[in-house]
């Protein structure tokens, strides 16, 4: 947002007042589509927060402000506490951690390597992510689901069959994730480490740095744009992941998968408290930001 | 210059189609309705009923009943088309609110949980039926009457289904096991007592399956937790407050967790799944892999030659059971009853003839046709008293008269329905064990507060 503020007025000092006028005929349909598409529900979305909206009952018909009587609800909440924690376990195992570094990894292996190797373990790791959320579900419940193929082998070599998804939920949820995001990571990665200079690491390997020396001093301090702006994208789509997780255990058993879009989706339509999830709407918006900032702050790089 | 202004105008006039566009998204449903009504009319003088209603599953006999209303509707209507809209079961409680919100969706006639109507109609989705002018309206049983009238006395929907729960116990797997048959437990340590023996004497069985988690929705709350909580001393709604602590709770979340920490209980992967009504109905009973369910009259649909899993023997297998009260206090047994209505959509377009509609489809000869096919019970007096429909085999329309004398309903109060999602999550946390009963009920009672307000809660 920043670069873009900085760049008009610059092209406003140049261009004469005809131009002007133009550029902002030509953009008008652009921010019109903007205003009503995005802006719009933005602000309509802050306002539902504050109010007492429902699908049915009395508040459908006669909707009435609240103030902050939701967000009161909320932090006395022991589910909504349950789905913060839950949040931010899914978050930083599945987004932060895993898909990261295992984008990383399998990019970084097979960065060098030759074309018909890169081709074919790459197919098979985006496979993973062209897949719809709901199919990899799909693929994950027929692996994990008492009957299903884990249990089928691990009952071959003579052990119990465990029920995953309910003896393991979280971990479950978590690696379906990391199978499902790992790719956009790697691409990601692969796309930076292309763009590192040979001529330094060669430089490195003269002066005789060994090679885990090259990978934290050169070339992860050279990608850590790319690694920024990975995790930023990473983090948002992880927690605003939901089918994966709905079609998987539906937020439980009780509530140990329950992440806040679930919580949001449960207090707004089976619920029927479209105010309050709103409300938790924002909360969720609101822990993106924070961890987006927080990344940069970490990283020490601009966007 | 010229071209300039072209564009200027171009650009007024497609800001102009926009809002206008946005302005008719926005306008009232009023608005629309004529505006389609209209539109339909000048098409040929067609007009359409929509009724929505739930597929449970495969048999979908909600469908196959209002197919053949449609037929007869059509044929005595002539340009009247009548769509029929079936929602998956699951997503029903979901998906029914948002059609009826806006009246480019509003469905003429829908499928109407009698425990939603307040709500509904507080909502304003709901039409008052002229119920008065219509001589079958004497027929329907007066019990019935009360859960479709709302509290400001109108009437919003027409049922066309009853039921009353209780205990479906395996006959053949409590010989085995030792235990009577017929058996007639007098409490639930009696209940509890025989599952213990099933447990250790056929270790391959389920001894107890009761609808436990989130995903079972409405069915958790009444076939499970209510028939316990209104077989205490307690019950979910009195003298105009929601009562969410008290023993009875408590006790009834103790059975629960007695089944399940005993591993009498299915396994979470069975019973906390959208399917797990399916997977019991045509799997796990007819299979014979569980001796003792806590459930309603109207599984036996499944099992007619008509159903999705015919077992003529059904009820040779299994018999059909009063559910007792906790320790036996009087009156000795509990049961719950509800039963769906069909509604007219507030905001729909063909109001009037979607009350014809209904009328047609719970006459008496659609009526029987809906309960044979169902295994239903019917609020109409001339169809209870049928021969055809109380001699049908492989029923419990015998038994469920008997049960009906014990039975209870649910509170008519517009909080209900989400009071039950709070009770459906208090029943998932005990029967998975991720919450002590005491701890679980206190959140339920904090829940239910932050729902309905703390001037309409109470302790006992």
């Amino acid at each position: 947002m920043e670069a873009i503020n900085s760049r008009f007025p610059k092209a406003k000092r140049k261009g004469n007042g005809g131009e002007q006028w133009r550029a902002a005929l030509f953009l008008s349909p652009s921010w019109l589509l903007l205003l009503l598409f995005f802006f719009v529900p933005a602000v309509l979305t802050f306002y539902f927060a504050f109010t007492n909206m429902a699908l049915t009952g009395a508040a459908a018909a006669n909707t009435q402000f609240v103030g902050f009587q939701n967000f009161v609800n909320m932090f006395q909440d022991a589910t909504f506490r349950i789905s913060v924690g839950n949040t931010i376990l899914f978050l930083i195992f599945s987004a932060v951690i895993g898909q990261q570094v295992m984008g990383f990894l399998i990019a970084f292996l097979m960065n060098g390597r030759n074309r018909v190797f890169r081709s074919v373990v790459g197919s098979i790791v985006i496979s993973g992510w062209v897949a719809p959320e709901v199919v990899c579900a799909f693929v994950w419940f027929a692996f994990l689901n008492d009957t299903g193929t884990a249990n089928a082998f691990i009952q071959s070599i003579g052990f119990e069959p465990i029920a995953w998804l309910y003896t393991f939920p979280m971990v479950s949820v978590i690696i379906a994730n990391v199978w499902h995001g790992t790719a956009f990571s790697m691409m990601v990665f692969q796309a930076a480490l292309g763009d590192v200079p040979k001529e330094v690491e060669e430089a490195a390997m003269i002066d005789g740095a060994s090679a885990w020396q090259r990978l934290i001093r050169i070339t992860i301090p050279m990608i850590s744009g790319s690694v920024v702006t990975n995790m930023v994208l990473v983090t948002l789509q992880t927690l605003g992941s939901f089918t994966l997780i709905y079609a998987l255990t539906g937020g439980g058993p009780g509530n140990a998968t329950e992440t806040l879009p679930i919580y949001m989706y449960h207090q707004a339509f089976v619920n029927y408290q479209l105010g309050y999830g709103t409300a938790i709407s924002l909360v969720l918006l609101l822990i993106g930001i924070v961890a987006s900032l927080l990344y940069m702050k970490l990283l020490k790089v601009k966007l | 210059m010229a071209a300039k202004k072209r564009i200027l105008a171009g650009t007024v006039a497609a800001l102009t189609v926009f809002t206008a566009a946005c302005s008719g998204n926005a306008g009232t449903n009023g608005t629309n309705s004529t505006e389609g009504a209209e539109a339909t009319s000048a098409a040929g003088a067609t007009k359409t009923v929509k009724v929505a209603y739930g597929k449970w599953n495969e048999t979908d006999n909600w469908g196959k009943w209002l197919t053949s209303v449609k037929a007869d509707f059509e044929k005595a209507n002539p340009g009247v088309t009548v769509e029929l809209q079936p929602i998956e079961g699951s997503q029903y409680a979901t998906k029914i609110p948002l059609l009826m919100m806006d009246g480019k969706t509003a469905p003429e006639v829908l499928a109407e949980d009698s425990f939603m109507i307040n709500a509904d109609s507080e909502a304003g989705y709901l039409e008052p039926l002229a119920v008065d002018a219509w001589e079958d309206w004497g027929k329907f049983n007066e019990g019935i009457k009360a859960a479709v009238t709302a509290t400001d006395s109108k009437v919003y929907g027409v049922p066309f289904s009853t039921d009353v729960r209780g205990l479906y116990y395996n006959k053949e797997l409590f010989k085995k096991a030792g235990l009577p048959v017929p058996w007639e437990p007098k409490s639930w340590d009696e209940v509890l007592s025989a599952s213990r023996t099933i447990k250790s004497k056929l270790p391959d069985i389920i001894p107890f399956w009761m609808n436990s988690g989130k995903a079972g929705q409405e069915a958790t709350t009444m076939q499970t937790f209510e028939m316990l909580l209104y077989g205490t001393d307690d019950e979910l709604y009195e003298d105009g407050k929601w009562v969410t602590q008290s023993p009875g709770i408590l006790s009834s979340l103790n059975f629960i967790h007695t089944i399940y920490s005993e591993g009498m209980g299915p396994k979470m992967s069975q019973v906390l799944t959208a399917q797990a009504g399916q997977v019991l109905e045509t799997d796990l009973m007819p299979n014979q892999k569980v001796a003792i369910v806590l459930n309603g009259n109207w599984l036996t649909g499944n099992w007619a030659a008509s159903g999705s899993k015919p077992w003529p023997e059904a009820l040779d297998v299994y018999g059909f059971v009063k559910m007792p009260t906790e320790k036996g206090q009087a009156p000795g047994f509990t049961s719950m009853s509800g039963g769906w209505t069909l509604s007219v959509g507030a905001k729909s377009t063909e109001k009037e003839l979607g009350f014809e509609f209904i009328k047609m489809a719970t006459n008496e000869q659609h009526n029987k046709e809906f309960a044979m096919l169902d295994g239903a019970l019917t609020p109409r007096t001339d169809v209870a008293a049928d021969a055809e429909y109380t001699g049908q085999p492989g029923t419990l329309y015998g038994v469920a008269a008997e049960f009906i004398t014990y039975t209870h309903v649910r509170p008519t109060n517009a909080n209900y329905p989400a009071v039950s999602t709070s009770i459906q999550e208090m029943v998932e946390k005990v029967a998975s064990g991720s919450l002590a009963p005491d701890a679980a009920m206190q959140e339920y009672a904090k829940s239910v507060e932050r729902t309905v307000g703390a001037d309409k809660v109470a302790t006992k």
